[in-house]
């Protein structure tokens, strides 16, 4: 099977040069669904981070999607974010947009065609139970609305990879169960690897799923 | 009413650079203009012993655009009461020959006083009175005046750059969340951008035209062009169609200029 994520002896460290990943080596196959666990500051979200370019390593190598992230040009990086899917903690929904248009945003810039924009925007917005408020603010909508955009935005272009930051971190069992619907959905019917950043892993996963454990900044497989 | 706050700051520092380049064109527009005035009464006189080549004299200068005899008949005339004929024609080969030397247009100290060296060289040319003193007093006034307003207008849109940089930095930061998240979707820069690019154009647009019905309605008004006209200047001092495109030119490469800076200067926060 392809890898998606090969990491060999990579370290992460932010400007104060605390490492917060040490030395750590993994690789995550094509299709995969992972969990990716550890206590708070363990660098579960530094890692997520490193995945979509945010952070480069400061040791080592890493390489998503066939692109080096340790020493990428912008153009690269662009072309390997524009078939990522990501979803953040803090949502980063854009505010000045309806709900309609920042589900659009990665069809925008990938440049498709209107009408499928909005027919794909329209579905995925059924897919989330939020036709009825498309074209709703961002601030308009509660946490658990905002992260469900969030997710159909994620899952808009049909990436390849998905990167979930606590994606049900802080929402009721409704939004949360939904979340994990739509990613089970793209795991399964998309074949898109999914990584998922999580304290705790839900009971009711219908997927097989992978776990990896971030202590003392080494990352491990956990069978 | 908040979009009308986000344009008018930028509107206003952009209209003040348009204003000022256009008072500075008027004001070289009115100086070029009196310079011609300056030289259609203006000319050198040239005094030579033996009647001089004029065609050759014409084409030893572009500056030169006519040389004229001046006629001493009217003084022999009022000589002519007691002096016989015979006199009189003797007079008139010995007397030394003046020129009027008309100029193309008011030169320079310097080119004034390489003309008078080149025409001093020439032929049998004894003197060359150009009236230097009166000449440079006017010349150097012109200076002046075109130095303050050059300095005005440099220093006016010296500090507007300044606060158009300064108002795009509060647009960037406006703007800053929504780049970032744009950029973490792959958005290459011109497209996480292109609302202050937008916005820039836009802003230099209703600049250019705001600034255009300003000295539309500043050139209609009877006043100024009497006071140009009591100068003795008539002159165009706004073009409606070359003006105005010269303006929108500049207010468009300012805005766009200064929004690139701030593009390039935009760090994707991690």
């Amino acid at each position: 099977m392809d890898k998606v994520i090969i990491a060999e002896n990579l370290s992460l460290a932010y400007s104060n040069n605390e490492t917060i990943i040490n030395k750590a080596n993994f690789s995550i196959d094509s299709g995969d669904f992972v969990f990716i666990t550890g206590a708070s500051g363990s660098g579960k979200s530094t890692l997520l981070k490193s995945l979509y370019g945010a952070l480069k390593p400061i040791e080592g190598s890493l390489v998503v999607g066939g692109v080096e992230l340790r020493e990428v040009s912008n153009s690269k990086l662009n072309f390997l974010r524009k078939h990522l899917g990501i979803v953040f903690q803090d949502y980063k929904l854009v505010k000045e947009w309806t709900i309609e248009k920042n589900i659009m945003l990665p069809l925008i810039i990938n440049g498709y065609e209107r009408t499928v924009m909005q027919n794909q925007t329209d579905s995925l917005l059924k897919h989330v139970k939020l036709r009825h408020q498309a074209g709703k603010y961002p601030l308009e909508l509660s946490g658990g609305e905002q992260q469900r955009v969030a997710m159909a935005r994620a899952l808009a272009h049909n990436p390849i990879l998905i990167l979930a930051d606590e994606p049900t971190g802080n929402l009721d069992d409704y939004s949360s169960q939904l979340i994990w619907n739509l990613l089970e959905g793209a795991n399964e019917q998309l074949k898109a690897t999914i990584i998922v950043v999580t304290h705790h892993i839900p009971e009711t996963m219908k997927v097989s799923y992978k776990h990896y454990h971030i202590e003392f900044g080494d990352i491990r497989e956990v069978i | 009413m908040k979009s009308f706050k986000n344009h008018f700051s930028l509107v206003i520092a952009l209209v003040s650079i348009l204003f000022s380049l256009q008072i500075f064109t008027i004001v070289e527009r009115a100086i070029d203009a009196y310079r011609e005035n300056l030289a259609k009464n203006y000319a050198l006189v040239v005094v030579a012993q033996k009647r001089v080549d004029t065609d050759k004299l014409l084409n030893s200068s572009e500056l030169i655009a006519s040389i004229n005899d001046i006629s001493p008949d009217s003084v022999i005339a009022k000589l002519n009461s007691g002096i016989s004929k015979q006199n009189i024609a003797l007079l008139k080969a010995t007397l030394l020959k003046f020129y009027k030397v008309k100029l193309n247009y008011y030169p320079s100290p310097n080119e004034l006083e390489k003309l008078t060296e080149l025409l001093l060289h020439s032929q049998s040319i004894k003197r060359v009175e150009a009236f230097s003193k009166t000449y440079n007093t006017t010349y150097r006034l012109l200076l002046l005046f075109k130095t303050v307003i050059s300095v005005f207008a440099f220093t006016v849109i010296i500090v507007t750059i300044l606060l158009i940089f300064k108002e795009l930095r509060i647009w960037q930061f406006k703007h800053n969340e929504r780049m970032s998240i744009m950029g973490l979707f792959g958005a290459p820069a011109w497209l996480r951008s292109a609302v202050l690019f937008r916005l820039a154009i836009v802003d230099a647009i209703i600049a250019s035209i705001f600034s255009f019905v300003i000295f539309f309605y500043l050139t209609s008004l009877s006043w100024i062009e009497e006071q140009f006209s009591s100068i003795g200047i008539s002159i165009v001092l706004f073009d409606k169609i070359y003006d105005f495109l010269i303006m929108l030119g500049v207010s468009i490469a300012v805005s766009m200029l200064l929004a690139t800076f701030i593009v390039l200067g935009h760090k994707e926060e991690v």
